[in-house]
């Protein structure tokens, strides 16, 4: 099992869902966050105070998947995401040790399959 | 009548707090912006040149320019106000009006294209259309009654709202996003406020504190009041819930109607009225959803056929005993008639010099903002600030002038997180 954290454009969140879900991938996380990825940074101004916004709205996507699916994941999160300008974000897939669904306490790959219905 | 202006002038910061609720909030500043400008800009072209076109003497299509930059518009009386005055409240008119429109261009359109639309279309179709009804142009002359601009107000903004809406073309994500509103408050506000001012936009149109105005003012109340409950039991039937968007629209609804009729109707007849009124508009905005006609906030179903139901109805309710000639109902079908030659009138003129405009501006401007700007919202775009933003991670950019009193020793320009991580 593996989780995969992934910073995305806000503005771009609609699109991966979209094709998280179009891929089956069914449980998640998401998060607001603010993060800095070497974009340039947007300049405002109010009244005569001018400042550069160093930080970015990011919005953070936690999905814990079996490794069957890692793969068909991080395909759907770099497609729908991308703009190919700076600051499209970073996809991180981490190990995870244990899994376990509260409900039923189903562990590992059970915990990460999606309920039938 | 100085009350009653103040009161017109406040619909337009209403309108940016009821328009500003209902789009997303990275675009709040910009929609809101989009009403308020309209104050500065209209304002200013208003006393410059569009209210001489209007009411100056002139032929029965155009006022003349006898009163180009007040020229000969002093404290002299005009009906029972002093001239000055009158310019001053039918300017706020002017300004509403083409504030109206933005509600179809919103989360798209950049800011400098814009003001140079409305500024103009101010001037050549506002001014125009306002003389022709209220200025002793041909449809006043005519007998159509307009109490208080449903035509020359509600039609001529949304017939504009909807050319330019087609000119520009519908929002990145439309149709393919739910686009909602980020304040449903907001709406609230603008809407209760919208109301309020209205009392000035009616009542004033009477242009004196008399019985008429009196009448105005009571049917502003409770023609909207029918058209609230209507539009909630609509809403209740179809989704099983009243919606608070649908009150704050079905209360404009309400407003927009009862304007060319305000003076002319009794109070059983504004009620009638406003809660007919409802039904036309509540099945355009369903329609229009379904379309991919991007008129964003509803200014056409809205304002258009609300506004064309209020002045049709105006033919049908207007009661002599209140006022008005009479209506259909008291056997006189030709007002009917009258009133639908002059909302027919304005849209097409409105609509087709209104496309005509904008088109030629798409010629010298780029008047679209670009999809990665409409994706990044255009408060940070286009006005350099955040309606809601925390400060977190803001870098105080330090002012030429004060770089130069840090002399000899000159501070670093630009603090930023890599400047720090050097030290």
């Amino acid at each position: 099992m593996k989780l995969i954290t992934a910073i995305i454009r806000p503005e771009k969140l609609n699109e991966v869902l979209e094709a998280l879900f179009r891929a089956e991938v069914h449980g998640l996380t998401i998060s607001r966050v603010q993060g800095h990825g070497g974009e340039v940074e947007a300049v405002e101004t109010y009244r005569g105070t001018t400042v550069k916004m160093e930080l970015v709205e990011k919005v953070r996507l936690d999905i814990g998947v079996s490794d069957g699916f890692v793969d068909v994941t991080l395909d759907a999160i770099k497609s729908a995401a991308r703009t190919g300008e700076v600051g499209d974000g970073k996809i991180f897939v981490v190990p995870v040790e244990r899994v376990v669904r509260i409900r039923t306490g189903e562990v590992d790959v059970e915990a990460v399959t999606p309920v039938s219905r | 009548m100085l009350v009653a202006t103040a009161l017109v002038l406040l619909m337009t910061p209403a309108l940016a707090f009821f328009y500003g609720g209902l789009v997303r909030s990275k675009n709040v500043l910009n929609t809101m912006m989009m009403s308020l400008a309209s104050i500065g800009a209209v304002g200013i072209v208003w006393v410059v040149a569009g209210y001489s076109l209007a009411f100056a003497p002139g032929t029965g299509w155009l006022g003349g320019g006898a009163h180009l930059l007040l020229n000969g518009v002093g404290l002299e009386p005009k009906g029972s106000i002093p001239h000055l005055l009158f310019m001053a409240y039918q300017g706020t008119f002017a300004i509403i009006t083409a504030a109206l429109i933005s509600g179809s261009l919103v989360e798209r359109m950049r800011f400098g294209p814009y003001l140079a639309f409305i500024t103009l279309w101010s001037i050549v179709v506002y001014a125009p259309v306002c003389h022709w009804v209220w200025g002793g142009g041909w449809l006043g002359t005519l007998g159509a009654l307009d109490f208080a601009g449903g035509t020359v107000v509600h039609v001529n903004a949304a017939a504009a709202a909807l050319a330019a809406a087609l000119a520009l073309g519908p929002r990145r994500d439309y149709g393919r996003q739910a686009l909602l509103p980020h304040n449903v408050p907001f709406v609230l506000l603008g809407a209760a406020l919208l109301w309020f001012g209205w009392f000035g936009f009616n009542a004033g149109s009477a242009l004196a504190a008399n019985g008429s105005a009196v009448l105005a003012f009571v049917n502003t109340l409770f023609a909207p009041a029918a058209t609230l409950t209507v539009w909630m039991a609509l809403d209740r039937l179809r989704t099983g819930k009243a919606t608070a968007v649908g009150a704050a629209t079905g209360i404009v609804v309400g407003l927009v109607a009862i304007t060319p009729a305000a003076g002319f109707v009794g109070p059983m007849g504004a009620i009638a009225l406003g809660a007919l009124a409802a039904v036309p508009s509540y099945c355009g905005i369903l329609w229009r959803s379904r379309t991919r006609l991007d008129d964003s906030l509803d200014v056409v179903a809205a304002h258009g056929l609300g506004g064309a139901t209020g002045a049709l109805l105006t033919g049908v309710f207007a009661a002599a005993a209140w006022g008005g000639s009479g209506g259909l109902i008291e056997g006189n079908a030709a007002q009917l008639g009258k009133q639908l030659v002059a909302v027919l009138a304005t849209l097409a003129y409105s609509g087709a010099v209104s496309w005509a405009l904008f088109k030629a501006i798409t010629w010298v401007a780029t008047v679209r903002a670009s999809e990665r700007l409409q994706g990044r919202g255009l408060d940070v775009e286009l006005h350099g600030e955040e309606a809601y933003g925390s400060g977190e991670g803001a870098i105080l950019v330090l002012s030429e002038r004060q770089n130069r009193d840090a002399q000899p020793k000159p501070l670093p320009r630009v603090h930023t997180i890599a400047d720090v991580l050097e030290i």
